[in-house]
């Protein structure tokens, strides 16, 4: 790109900088309410707790920049966590090999997606809720309906620290910045946006948009699997019941971030900050011990808020 | 009646419209000219409450009015028609037409008889006769044009803004859309209206304003014009000669299309296209012209039937098997299948040969942005820069920006669906230079238009297409408009 700046691109500018800035007033507000909040040890709990939705809200914006959604998110992250505890008993098998079926696991149920969105022909949002339901099936008979136990230290250790940082951290971030950089610099990148912004046009430019499409239900299902295994590490169990709703907060986050709905339009950097500032606020609400109950709501309302904001925003 | 006071707007900083002032009075046909990008849409969108004024005023009935949403206009009065309808295709003729506004029965419900009667009865005011259970989506453009005036018409519209009504109609459509336009002057309507077309203006217009690049260069009666004259204000320069001479002598054969089908679109079209020749395809609306330049991109493939480029038979399947065979196409829906809106200039432009700006799969981004450089000036596109979005420029940059896209392919046979379709004249002077180059430089060329003046001036030889059928192979120097629609008409 050149020097050039569009109102497009201004307007993304002023976007990320009004997110900057609720984060920033937020943290402040937290910092002098609770003396919990700005500590060393909180904020690494924020980061160990925004990399699993964070994987999954990089994912999930390939699919939404293809005008696309993807709602097995939660149940796939529960499949994967189980097919990598099923490996990764002590002594069986190297580090690896659970590792390698926890991201096929849900790279797969991503293909699957994409290959009945574009060869069925059936709309994403039908697709995905019956992944969802199938993952989550599929995870319960897996595991027995227990959670599977008895991971080796190897695996769990992936939620432990390297050198000061959370290793799932480093997860999000390298997803994060490759994700940034792919979608900025590589042709199928750009075809996402083209496909998302206008099919027929993507489509009359040669630009194969069934291609497109499975390979952003695909990868979105391969960070899905990563985040399967990241959360069983957490957890030290292949857990079928985990990740509920785990789409909702993604889906949120990446919305929050700038990302348009009907597609063509958003930024991993978006996704980033709109990740950051639901972690934050789900944390604030604990520090303050506010009930389950009423910080359902709150963020409820927030989210709604967040883009009713960005929309007004934009139409001026 | 209504004043437009020192209107001025400006989008991403690039100002398009600046202190213009027009007063339309009621009862008179006023017409806005100008090339694209002038701001006649600008104008009347600000007129209709679609965008609010960066500077200026909006009077109405000699007060200033200040209107939020296009239904705030609607409920004083002013109704538009826009360029790209937008009717709801499942509701009926009918329903379309009363939306809103349906009347009622004791209990809150739609009295259905009442609504089709009274939806007739404001059709037959503008002489149509028209099936009001209809869908919508059965109907011709031009006949949901007239649905959409009768729409105004029964929100008892005073003024009524039209922005190119008559862009996508055929001959004998837009005899009928001017019937009904007369109606409403009659009836002391203030009719703005937009178009390129410049035997329409005469036909219609009692006042013309022309806009050049933003600013009203006058506001005049439209006895006082003459075409000449019009077109010189227009693009601020006398035009000589919009078409280029035809000079080049086409070569070898390139394109063979033999027995091609699909039905019920088109039957057994077999022609040839040489290098360097301009061949035009010249048809009504829904001759097939459309679907069969289709099949030979690959956009909708062919039932059966061969086509062979230099020698070699294609299988088209998709746009990438035209593409990767040397064929090139700009459709004819810039919107739908043309512009990327949420794209930059930039992006647009490079997306069909946006491999040649790669190495492997990452874009070598001084290479695209060279290229979208060089590509900005030979196509003289008018943007703020690369990064502006496309949806902000005037159609006929967006235009020039597709042929750019398509040309970047650099292809041996380039299709061109209506290429100067809602453009003004200055652009499609533009164009028509670029397509005496491209042939002289050994471009093949298929044109479809529904411009005759076009295929008979641009083209070596012309196919006339009637009913999905080849009716006629005719030489454009020996032929006039009167022998191609003998041609086109329906048996």
């Amino acid at each position: 790109m050149t020097a050039t700046t569009s109102p497009a691109l201004d307007r993304n500018l002023l976007h990320r900088l009004g997110i900057v800035a609720v984060l920033f007033v937020i943290a402040g507000l937290l910092s002098v309410l609770t003396d919990s909040f700005a500590t060393a040890s909180n904020l690494t709990n924020v980061a160990r707790q925004v990399s699993i939705n964070g994987i999954l809200a990089v994912g999930v914006t390939f699919v939404l920049l293809t005008g696309g959604v993807d709602l097995s998110l939660g149940s796939v992250v529960a499949l994967s966590g189980v097919a990598c505890a099923l490996f990764a008993h002590p002594g069986e098998y190297p580090l690896f090999v659970p590792i390698c079926v926890g991201l096929l696991t849900g790279g797969l149920c991503g293909l699957l997606n994409g290959v009945l969105v574009t060869r069925g022909g059936i709309a994403p949002f039908i697709v995905t809720l019956g992944m969802m339901t199938v993952a989550r099936g599929l995870a319960l008979i897996f595991s027995g309906g227990k959670p599977v136990a008895d991971m080796s230290p190897d695996l769990t250790g992936l939620a432990g620290d390297l050198g000061p940082v959370p290793i799932p951290l480093i997860c999000f971030a390298a997803v994060a910045v490759l994700s940034w950089l792919f979608l900025g610099r590589f042709r199928l990148g750009r075809h996402l946006y083209a496909v998302g912004g206008n099919e027929q046009a993507a489509r009359a430019a040669g630009v194969s948009v069934p291609k497109v499409k499975l390979f952003a239900y695909g990868l979105c299902g391969l960070l899905t699997g990563l985040a399967g295994v990241v959360l069983a590490a957490r957890i030290t169990t292949g857990q079928p019941n985990a990740g509920q709703a785990y789409e909702l907060d993604a889906i949120a986050a990446v919305v929050i971030g700038g990302t348009s709905l009907s597609g063509g339009v958003g930024s991993v950097l978006g996704t980033v900050l709109g990740v950051l500032l639901i972690g934050v606020i789900n944390n604030g609400l604990d520090l303050l011990s506010v009930s389950s109950y009423y910080q359902a709501v709150i963020k409820g309302v927030i989210i709604v808020g967040a883009v009713w904001l960005d929309r007004r925003q934009a139409r001026s | 009646m209504l004043r437009a006071c020192q209107l001025s707007k400006a989008f991403g900083g690039l100002s398009v419209l600046q202190d213009v002032s027009i007063d339309f009075h009621p009862g008179e046909v006023h017409a806005l000219m100008g090339e694209n990008g002038a701001g006649k849409s600008t104008l009347m969108k600000m007129l209709a409450g679609v965008y609010a004024p960066d500077g200026g005023s909006v009077a109405w009935r000699g007060q200033p009015v200040r209107f939020r949403t296009p239904n705030d206009a609607l409920s004083q009065g002013i109704a538009m028609v826009h360029q790209e309808l937008m009717p709801i295709p499942d509701l009926s003729v009918g329903e379309n037409l009363l939306l809103g506004m349906e009347p009622t029965n004791a209990f809150g419900w739609v009295d259905q008889a009442a609504l089709h009667t009274q939806a007739s009865a404001w059709l037959q005011q503008l002489d149509t006769d028209l099936d009001t259970r209809r869908p919508m989506r059965s109907l011709s453009v031009a006949q949901m044009q007239v649905v959409e005036i009768a729409k105004a018409l029964a929100r008892q519209a005073d003024v009524l803004l039209m922005d190119e009504p008559t862009a996508a109609l055929s001959d004998h459509e837009v005899t009928a859309l001017f019937k009904a336009i007369t109606t409403l002057r009659q009836r002391g309507v203030a009719v703005v209206y937009t178009t390129h077309k410049m035997d329409e203006v005469f036909r219609l217009a009692d006042r013309i304003s022309v806009l050049r690049d933003g600013r009203l260069v006058c506001t005049k009666a439209a006895l006082e014009f003459s075409a000449d004259s019009l077109i010189a204000h227009m693009v601020g320069r006398e035009l000589a000669q919009i078409f280029p001479p035809v000079t080049t002598t086409p070569g070898e054969t390139v394109l063979a299309v033999e027995q091609l089908t699909r039905e019920p679109a088109y039957r057994n079209i077999s022609f040839t296209l040489r290098r360097g020749e301009v061949l035009g395809l010249a048809g009504l609306m829904g001759a097939g012209r459309t679907e069969v330049v289709s099949a030979l991109y690959g956009l909708q493939p062919a039932a059966s039937g061969t086509i062979r480029l230099r020698g070699q038979t294609l299988d088209l399947r998709s746009p990438i098997d035209g593409l990767a065979a040397g064929l090139a196409m700009v459709t004819e829906d810039r919107k739908g299948s043309g512009i990327v809106p949420a794209m930059s200039v930039q992006h647009n432009l490079t997306l069909a040969a946006l491999r040649q700006f790669c190495r492997g799969a990452v874009i070598d981004a001084t290479a695209e942005s060279s290229t979208t450089h060089k590509a900005t000036g030979d196509f003289a596109i008018k943007a703020s820069g690369p990064g502006q979005a496309i949806n902000q420029l005037s159609g006929g940059n967006q235009q020039k920006v597709l042929l750019a896209r398509a040309l970047l392919t650099a292809p041996a046979v380039l299709i061109l669906d209506e290429p100067t379709r809602g453009i003004d004249i200055g652009a499609k002077a533009e164009i028509y230079a670029l397509i005496g180059r491209l042939s002289a430089q050994g471009t093949a060329v298929l044109l479809v238009s529904s411009e005759l003046p076009e295929i008979l001036s641009l083209t070596h030889r012309i196919l006339v297409l009637r009913q999905g059928e080849l009716s006629a192979e005719l030489a454009p120097r020996q032929t006039n408009q009167e022998e191609i629609l003998r041609h086109a008409m329906p048996r």
